[in-house]
Parts: structure tokens; sequence; C-alpha cells
């Protein structure tokens, strides 16, 4: 994160910055120390004074090529060597490479006899010399405070401190000044006096039995500065800073869509999933199937071939790999094949700027395409609300700049507990999907709806979420007159529809098979009537075919009966 | 100054009865050392008796001395013999606690 430039650089007003290269601390105070002057570190015991100043000192050395000279009052340059190795830092290379000096001064009281005036030219000599012998450009005096209690004539020192901070200015070297906390001022024997070009205090507090160490930047003359109390923390790599704020709100939006590895899911998201690079938050109370639904996303990511890197909280990697088994998942196929990484830690395990730390740096090692928080909700137990949203925020912001998708899972517990993810961290997240219990007829059932997703078209349905041996499945829930229902409730309530509508298409076909018999009633009676109608039309012909032949008859008759008589011929009379 | 020039720069004390090995350590020839140096001269006649030696070494001119000798305050003076060393800071214009500092008893 900490983007160190080799060179200082310029900032408007022309001040000069001296590069700490240390993680965080050249993005608050703008790129560094301020160049050719003095810096006092101040805070209580054991809250990394020296550290800082060596890291300094060993990073100047390492990363921009500018030796220094570490003055050391209290601790000789052997225990300085090897406290620093632990830390990852080879001094003694460092020294042999003559990039590095380190001098010890010894000061006991008791073997010191004052006899008239003197001054600490001694000491300025000193430090002269080792300044030119390597050519150094930074200095770390810590802490010369143990000059008061070694020397009693405090007005001599104080003028002579006067001089040697004069003396290290005009020489143009870069120095750190370590001072002890006072009771009412930020030094126990008002250092800042002397060094006022710029003061980073350093303290150490320890609330709910979790120590967090936090740096603030009480002044930095002629500079802009991070003004806020920075977490930071100690670990085998040294010091890190994390700034909260520093991380602007630019970074790239992608416009590619991955899977959520549940079909019906991607369907409800537009069809497509969720974008690349955002952050997806899963809140739901215990046992809803976050974790189920977190471990297809990533078994459809290693699918691709991309990289996983899973923080769990909660459950370990062979309790997270057997359970989803048991939903038709193998993610410790992906393990085997590097393309998945687990990172187990209690939350409590340590404060949450470590835990935020030791993401970044899994982060930076595994370059994952894939992040998931498994639950989010949990580093609340190391820490407040506030300073886990501050840390999420950070972190997801971290995650967004390297176009990381982020799938985060939160538990709600029943009960008012979503109003805190809404204050909280929804804001940071672009999809929130809610998995909820619904409670009815004497059993629990799970059901899913997107709550948010920014920039794409998303279902606004609910879907019943089912954990199968196959994986997650979705299926519509029962909207009908009785309301959203779900799990064995839709079952029956499908059933009895379906008995109703078999009901109905009996009934349809009784009527169907009553018409029927109607109609062959009517058309038999319409036959009846068409054979009578044709009876009496019969009767009708012979009897008309009756008188006819009746007429002819007679008129044969009559004609016989002519002829006979011998009358006229008569003419035809039809 | 020409005692300060004259001094002996080595560790090795050259006289066999020198008892005492005196080191001053200044840087150049200011006023203070000087009269840091007078102040040692003067006491070491009045209290050793000839059994000393005294070495005045310039931190200007073997700047590395100051990080052996573990060398803050200018001037400093250190008692190499007999042992343990001692060390005593300031231009010894208090004698008496450059005698306590150096363990010297006065002559009775």
């Amino acid at each position: 994160m900490a983007e160190t430039n080799p060179n200082p650089q310029p900032v408007a007003d022309g001040l000069l910055k001296a590069p700490t290269g240390i993680k965080g601390l050249d993005e608050i105070t703008g790129g560094g120390l301020p160049q050719g002057r003095p810096t006092l570190v101040c805070g209580g015991t054991g809250c990394g004074k020296t550290l800082l100043a060596m890291e300094f000192l060993v990073r100047g050395a390492m990363q921009f090529d500018e030796p220094g000279v570490f003055m050391s009052f209290e601790e000789k340059s052997g225990e300085l060597s090897k406290n620093f190795a632990s830390l990852g830092f080879d001094l003694n290379e460092l020294v042999g490479q003559n990039k590095l000096a380190i001098d010890y001064v010894h000061i006991e009281p008791s073997e010191i006899e004052e006899t008239g005036e003197y001054d600490l030219e001694g000491l300025i000599i000193r430090l002269g010399y080792a300044i030119d012998t390597l050519g150094a450009k930074r200095v770390a005096l810590d802490t010369i405070e143990a000059l008061f209690s070694g020397l009693s004539n405090e007005a001599v020192l104080r003028s002579e401190l006067r001089r040697l901070f004069r003396f290290l200015k005009d020489k143009g070297i870069t120095a750190i000044v370590t001072g002890e906390q006072g009771e009412r001022t930020f030094t126990r024997f008002g250092l800042e006096e002397y060094v006022a070009d710029c003061v980073i205090f350093l303290n150490h507090t320890v609330s709910q039995q979790i120590a967090t160490r936090r740096l603030r930047i009480v002044k930095y003359r002629g500079s802009a500065h991070g003004t806020n109390e920075y977490p930071f923390l100690i670990d085998r790599q040294g010091f890190s800073v994390m700034p909260i704020s520093s991380i602007g709100l630019d970074h790239p939006a992608s416009t590619e869509r991955i899977p959520t590895g549940i079909q019906r899911l991607d369907a409800m998201l537009g069809g497509k999933g969720y974008y690349r690079g955002s952050s997806i938050l899963v809140s739901g109370t215990a046992g809803t199937g976050k974790t189920s639904l977190a471990a297809h996303f990533v078994d459809a990511a290693c699918r691709r071939g991309e990289h996983c890197l899973y923080f769990a909280f909660e459950e370990s990697q062979n309790q997270i790999i057997r359970n989803t088994h048991s939903i038709g998942l193998d993610l410790g196929q992906w393990v085997a094949q590097g393309l998945l990484q687990f990172h187990n830690a209690r939350a409590t395990l340590f404060g949450l700027e470590m835990h935020l730390v030791a993401m970044h740096r899994a982060i930076d090692v595994f370059n994952p395409a894939v992040v998931v928080v498994d639950p989010i909700s949990n580093l609340v137990a190391a820490a407040t609300e506030a300073e886990v949203k501050s840390m999420l925020c950070r972190m997801i912001d971290y995650l967004k700049m390297k176009q990381i998708t982020a799938f985060c899972t939160d538990l709600t517990s029943t009960g008012g507990r979503l109003a805190w993810t809404q204050v909280g961290i929804s804001s940071l997240m672009d999809t929130w999907l809610l998995l909820q219990a619904m409670e009815t007829s004497g059993e629990r059932n799970r059901g899913l709806y997107i709550l948010k997703s920014r920039g794409m078209a998303h279902s606004n349905q609910v879907r019943e979420f089912i954990l199968t041996d196959e994986g997650v499945q979705l299926r519509d829930v029962y909207i009908g007159p009785g309301g959203v229902l779900t799990g064995s409730a839709r079952d029956a309530q499908e059933a009895r529809d379906k008995a109703e509508s078999l009901d109905g298409q009996q009934e349809i076909e009784r009527k169907r098979r009553e018409i029927e018999r109607k109609k062959t009633a009517i058309e038999a009676q319409i036959n009846d009537l068409h054979t009578q109608f044709e009876a009496e039309k019969d009767d009708l012909d012979r009897l008309i075919a009756k008188e006819k032949q009746r007429g002819e008859t007679l008129a044969l008759d009559n004609r016989a009966m002519a002829k006979g008589r011998q009358a006229d011929e008569l003419t035809d009379q039809q | 100054m020409t005692n300060v020039e004259n001094s002996k720069m080595t560790n090795q004390p050259t006289t066999s009865e020198a008892k005492w090995l005196l080191r001053l350590y200044v840087a150049g020839q200011t006023p203070r050392a000087i009269t840091a140096f007078a102040n040692l001269k003067k006491i070491c006649e009045d209290y050793l008796d000839g059994g000393y030696q005294i070495e005045v070494i310039d931190l200007l001119v073997n700047p590395t001395l100051a990080k052996d000798d573990q060398i803050l305050a200018l001037p400093t003076l250190v008692r190499k013999l007999p042992e343990p060393v001692k060390k005593i800071i300031g231009d010894l214009s208090n004698t008496e606690r450059v005698l306590v500092g150096l363990d010297i008893r006065p002559i009775i």
C-alpha cells in the first residue's frame, strides 16, 4: 500500500521530505519527515520509539541510499542488533557495509564527577565524526534525555542541546530524536522546545484486554499532514501505520461480471452475477447459510482458475471443507491446487489493525481475485463498532483499489442487529444479500432476497434458499392469499392447490359430459321430429298421388264412357 | 600552551615511576581547555609529588577516541591509572571535587 518514492518529493511550499519507507507513515506525512531537520518522536515506555527511529535509518540506508548514524543512550549496539534481528533487520550487515553506524553513549552518573564548566563538544565531535565517515544523511538520537539523568547542570545541557540541533540542521541531517512521554508535556524534559519542526506522538493503550498502538502527528511545520490518530503495529516486518482516510475514492470500476456460483442467484442479479471488484455483503442470522453462499462463490471462482483468499474468523479450514462437502462442494481440491488459501484466526487473537495488516500482507503475497471475510461481525469482539467500521472501510477501499471482489458475511442476531449493519458498513457495500429465517407452522426456512445491488437490474423477489446435497438451490416462494409460504407449508399449500385444481377439472369434465348428453338428447329429439315430419310429408305425398290417380282414372273412365257412348272426340282435357 | 603541545599522546606510561596516568580530553585550544590543563597541572604538582603523567588528547585531531573512550562532555579528565578508571568533567576549577573524583587524599 505504501508506495514509496525513492526521491524526496518537493511539495508546494518547497519543503523537502525524507521518505521513511515505513508502511503508511509516508502517506500521512505527505512524503516523509522534514528533510534536514530534526523530528521528535515521543511516547510512553514500550510504544515503539526506538523501533521507529531505527527503521527510519535502516530503510533510509537500504531503500533510499542514505546512510544513518544511530546514537543510542540506552541500549548497547550488541543489544540493538539482537533486538532488531528479531524484526528482520540485520544491523551488523549494514554496519559492515558502512551504511549504518551505531554509537552507544554510556552515561553513568555515579562515574562522572563534575568540576566546573563544561560543554558537550565531545558528543558533537563524536556525532560529527560518525556522520562524516559514513556520509550520513540521517541520524537518530535514542533517547537523548538520558543526558539529563547523567549530567546535573541543566542550564548547560539545554544550551548544548540547542547547539547540537543547530549543528545537525547545519549539516543538513534528517534526524529523529526520541523522548519519553512526560506527565503533562510530550517529553519529560521538554525536548519539544528544541525540536519544533515535526513532532510524532506514539501511544499504546489497552482496551478490553486488547492492546492498540496509535500514532499521531502532533505538529509538522510547513506541511499539511494527517491529524488523526492512526493505528499502527509492530510485527516481524517492522512498523506499519494504517492511514484511515488517506485513500481517495478513485478506484476503478469494472463492468465485468462474475457468476455467483448459483445459477438462480445469477438470474436474480440481472442474469450475470456480481461485478468484479465490487463488495458483497451477505447478512443473516445464525444458520441461514452465509458460509454456504460464500463457499459457492469461492468454488465458482476457483473453477474459473482464479485465486481465492478465505479469511475465516469462526471455523478452521478443515471444518469449512468438511462442512461444504455436505452441500456437494469440494473446496479441498482447490486448496490442493493452490487456488484457494485459508487464513484462520480468532478475532480476539490480536487487535484490529493487526488483523488488517495480516490481511493486507496475505493479499499482497497471494494476489487473489476474490477475498472472503467470514464473518466480519466477529471482529467486533476485538474492538468497538466504530473501529471495525473504519477498519472495514479501509479494507474494502484497499480491495477495490486492487480490483479484488470482496465477499463478506455478517452475522446478525435477531433483534435490531441489522440496523447496525445498515449504519455500519452497508454504504460501503455494492451488493447486499439478506438471508432470513422464516418461522412458520413449527419450522424454520431460509429466505433470500437482494436488499440492494448497485448498478444492475435485480430481482425484488424473495426466494426460498434450500441447502441440498447438490448445493444451494433457490426456489420461488409460494405467494398466495395465505401470504408467503415456505418449506412444508408451501408443499402443503401446493398440494392443496393441486387438489383444488383437480376438483375444478373434474367439475368441468362433468359439465362437459352433461352438455354432451344434452346435445345427444336434443339431437335425438330433432331426429324424431324429423322422422315425424317425414312421415307426415309421406302421407301427404301419398294422398296427393292418390288424388291424382283418382283424377286420371276418372278421366279415363269418362273417356271410355264417351267412347262407349260414341260421343264426340274430346280434346285432351289436360 | 607549550605544555599541551609537548605532552605525550601515547597510552603507555614512559616513566616507570609514574603511578598516576591522567588523560585530559579537549577539543582544540579553547580557553576552557587551557584553564583545565592549568588546573590539572597545579593539582598534580600540589598533591601527586611527581609520580604522574598527563596526556592531553585533542579530539579535533583524534575524533575516533571520543567514541572509543566514551567521551561526552569536554573537557574530560580520565584517570587511567591507578585503576579503576574514573571520569571527571569540567574545567577542574573546583579542586575539592577533583580530589574527590581522582580519589586523592591530601598529603599530611
